[in-house]
């Protein structure tokens, strides 16, 4: 145990300056509007070094330092957007959560949709075929008689 | 020594599979009643011999023997028990080996419960089985071996990553590989279909308990991997989009379209080679999602082309079987002509536009998670795809889903007509909407999220409720609510899911919604407002766990005065992998969970504090195990089981030859 505890200390010294965890108590702005544009904006952008986290979530001091920046942005004036492209000319559009739809994106935001189409497109066309005439309502003659011997038991 | 057995029961079982795959499909080709038989036994013994193989590796890890690399690598001895053993399916090597463990049970399911298919199908079906073991089998063998041995012995291991050392994270993979694999049986009855060139009602019976079975374990798997998202990441999300999570999702929805359409199947006999795609496809996804997760080609491109073994090893796995299954499709899906005819407004036309919004989201889902893989290597762009993408694309889905839901679970069968299917849901849509307008006035400011997500969970809950009731037929109240418990156990189970699938979606859009968050550095005994709460942290203490130190925060949440709770986040820190995890502490509720988190000690005395009130938290956890409930309703059906029955009884009438 007292072995544990001393690698633990010794490993709580070496990587306690990478502990640092998301949105950290200074970081926070004083206006609540702006804080939560910073929020909102600081959601859609991914931790360069981090496995898929958004800068929102990360511990990565990187992502800390983005979070001033956006902050810093925010203070300064800018838009939203503004913010954004701010951060996407320094660090390129893999910090983007949303990729734009632009250029080959394109194909990303369209296939959904242009599927869902498609596939509406095939599914009428096949239950048009399989459809019953609508007018064909009610028995025959001969199964209505057969209907009515089958009452009378 | 029994490491050594492990290992050669492993080198065993592949020779069976060979012999389960090949012979019993020449046999029913030839109507070979000896060689078919053969199928029987070779399952079983394969699952045997797979067993005995896993439990030896679980031997292993549980007795830590560190001359196995793979102990090593992935065990302490001071690591508690149950992760011992969980350690056995928290690495690629023996995540493998469930997987093939599974796979080979499932074929020895198909062996034992089989009893009422005729010969021919059931040979093919266990040989596809046996093939799928042999293609997975040569895969562990030679690229991810869990039994080699290490040359010097070192003293200690190097301990599971402790994000995983958790109950939730313990028994995730292991349902979700019951569901993955699962599928696998849906694909080698449609496989195994396509070779006899038959698709009938009873064929759809046959395939959909298989199907239902996989789902559940998918909904389980999945619920407890978001579950343990929640409580141990440590800002209460539940669900990231992140390649792995897609990974199983996208099975998940392709099984419940596949669930829906085989129900066409068994009761109209139409939508057949829909279906057979269906089945193909959902097991397709099944072996993209390992891909996914186990080649790491997602996360980093590069970490894959430096090893790029065993992602192309299952990339072949995948292109042959899927290659194949595609190409009998191609040459047989004519072959299966529809009988069954249906207008437009009809039970299976609905049931056609269940299948065509899970497909396409399934397929938004899987271009999403492939689209940064497929821009790097065509258009040489390094981008992202997120939960905003996702939230944007997916959800409209879930919109038409549960608004279409209600209505298509009444509609008759064959021809019916919108309004008279619409009459008796009118109460449950005038109340989702006006519902959903109240909700919407009351919260000003906030996004349109929540009220949409009451009114679709109203709409879609009570939808089911009316559906159930609309069975008991006609006359009294009391009679009607007796009649109830005569419903059939698959109509049941239909309600009771589609219950479930109202309940999560509320629940996800309201945590989504109206979560309230808090930030900010508190003193040892100083409080804080937190909505209508207050928490006062009272103390933070050192503690020794069994292989970590933390740093515990005592903390009382007081409501109006009086005490709520006492909770005790707490942050770790395991010394062997040198890693810091944050565990926080939740006060369940029924209307909502508060959940705290201790940060860092700042400079000028105090603690970084994070509190969130998370609402209906437990309701999401809820719905997802009512959908599973409802599975297990519908998979307890008699008619599964008078099926069976029926099929003996005919089976010993028949004087044997």
């Amino acid at each position: 145990m007292r072995l544990l505890r001393a690698t633990g200390l010794l490993v709580l010294l070496l990587v306690w300056p990478l502990t640092v965890q998301a949105v950290q108590p200074d970081e926070v702005l004083a206006d609540a509007a702006l804080e939560a544009r910073a929020r909102s904006i600081s959601h859609n952008l991914r931790c360069p070094v981090c496995q898929g986290e958004s800068i929102d979530d990360s511990n990565a001091p990187i992502s800390r330092d983005l979070r001033l920046v956006v902050r810093e942005r925010l203070l300064a004036g800018d838009s939203d957007d503004e913010v954004i492209d701010f951060i996407v000319t320094r660090y390129g559009e893999f910090v983007l959560f949303n990729p734009k739809p632009e250029g080959a994106n394109l194909i990303l935001w369209l296939a959904g949709p242009g599927l869902l189409l498609a596939g509406l497109g095939v599914a009428f066309a096949y239950v048009r075929r399989r459809g019953v005439p609508v007018l064909d309502v009610g028995l025959t003659d001969a199964e209505q008689s057969r209907l009515d011997d089958l009452l009378k038991k | 020594m029994i490491v050594e057995l492990g290992h050669f029961a492993l080198v065993l079982a592949l020779g069976v599979a060979l012999v389960q795959s090949t012979l019993p499909m020449w046999g029913a080709y030839r109507r070979n009643a000896a060689l078919m038989a053969l199928a029987e036994p070779a399952a079983m013994i394969q699952f045997v011999l797979v067993a005995f193989s896993f439990a030896a590796l679980t031997y292993a890890f549980v007795t830590s023997d560190f001359s196995l690399r793979l102990v090593v690598m992935n065990s302490h001895t001071l690591k508690p028990m149950l992760y011992k053993v969980s350690g056995v399916w928290g690495n690629h090597e023996g995540s493998l080996l469930l997987w093939v463990l599974i796979l080979a049970l499932f074929g020895a399911c198909a062996a034992w419960f089989g009893d009422n298919l005729p010969p021919t199908l059931k040979a093919r079906v266990i040989a596809v089985q046996g093939l799928i073991g042999v293609a997975f089998l040569l895969f562990m063998l030679f690229t991810s071996n869990p039994f080699l041995r290490l040359e010097v012995p070192p003293l200690d291991g190097q301990d599971l990553n402790p994000l995983l050392q958790d109950p939730g994270l313990a028994f995730h993979p292991p349902f979700l590989y019951l569901g993955y694999v699962g599928l696998s049986m849906a694909f080698s009855f449609a496989v195994a279909a396509l070779i006899e060139g038959r698709v009938d009602a009873a064929w759809g019976r046959w395939v959909r308990p298989w199907t239902l079975a996989a789902w559940i374990f998918l909904t389980i798997g999945i619920a407890l991997g978001s579950w343990w998202a929640y409580y141990e990441l440590g800002w209460g999300g539940f669900w990231f989009w992140d390649p792995v999570e897609n990974a199983s999702f996208m099975p998940w929805l392709l099984a419940a379209a596949l669930l829906h359409s085989a129900i066409v199947v068994e009761k109209r006999e139409s939508l057949k080679a829909w279906t057979i795609l269906l089945a193909i496809m959902a097991f397709g996804f099944s072996l993209i999602g390992t891909f996914i997760v186990r080649s790491g080609v997602i996360t980093s491109v590069p970490a894959f082309a430096n090893d790029p073994e065993r992602g192309v090893f299952i990339l072949m796995i995948l292109a042959v079987f899927m290659g194949g299954a595609l190409t009998l499709f191609a040459f047989r899906a004519g072959s299966m002509e529809a009988k069954g005819v249906f207008s437009m407004v009809s039970r299976e036309s609905a049931l056609v536009v269940n299948n065509l919004l899970l497909s396409v989201s399934a397929f938004v889902v899987f271009i999403g998670t492939i689209w940064p893989l497929v821009a790097e290597l065509a258009f040489d762009r390094k981008l992202s795809v997120g939960e905003p993408f996702f939230n944007a694309a997916f959800s409209p889905f879930v919109v038409g889903l549960a608004l279409v839901l209600p209505v298509g679970a009444m509609i008759p069968w064959k021809r019916g007509e919108v309004r008279r299917s619409l009459r008796p849901l009118w109460p449950a849509l005038v109340l989702a909407v006006s519902v959903g307008a109240l909700v919407w006035a009351m919260q000003t400011g906030r996004s349109a999220l929540g009220p949409v997500g009451v009114m679709l969970g109203i709409w879609v809950v009570l939808g089911a409720a009316i559906d159930l009731w609309s069975k008991t037929g006609r006359g009294t109240i009391g009679g009607r609510f007796g009649r109830m418990w005569r419903v059939p156990r698959a109509d049941w189970g239909k309600v009771v899911a589609h219950t479930g699938l109202g309940v999560t979606i509320f629940a996800v859009s309201a945590m989504l919604a109206w979560k309230t968050e808090d930030i900010r550095v508190v003193q040892v005994g100083e409080a804080f407002p937190l909505g209508s709460y207050e928490v006062t942290l009272k103390a933070v203490d050192e503690v020794e766990g069994p292989n970590y130190l933390s740093t515990m925060a005592t903390m009382e949440v007081r409501r109006a005065g009086a005490l709520v709770a006492t909770l005790t986040p707490e942050k770790r820190i395991y010394p062997v992998q040198a890693m810091p995890t944050t565990e926080a502490a939740i006060d369940y509720g029924f209307w909502r969970d508060i959940y705290l988190v201790i940060g860092d000690a700042q400079e000028n005395g105090g603690w970084a504090v994070r509190s969130y009130i998370e609402p209906f938290a437990n309701w999401l956890w809820a719905g997802t195990l009512i959908m599973a409930l409802g599975g297990c309703l519908s998979l307890s059906d008699r008619r599964y089981r008078v099926a069976a029955g029926a099929a003996r009884r005919t089976a010993t009438g028949v004087p044997a030859e």
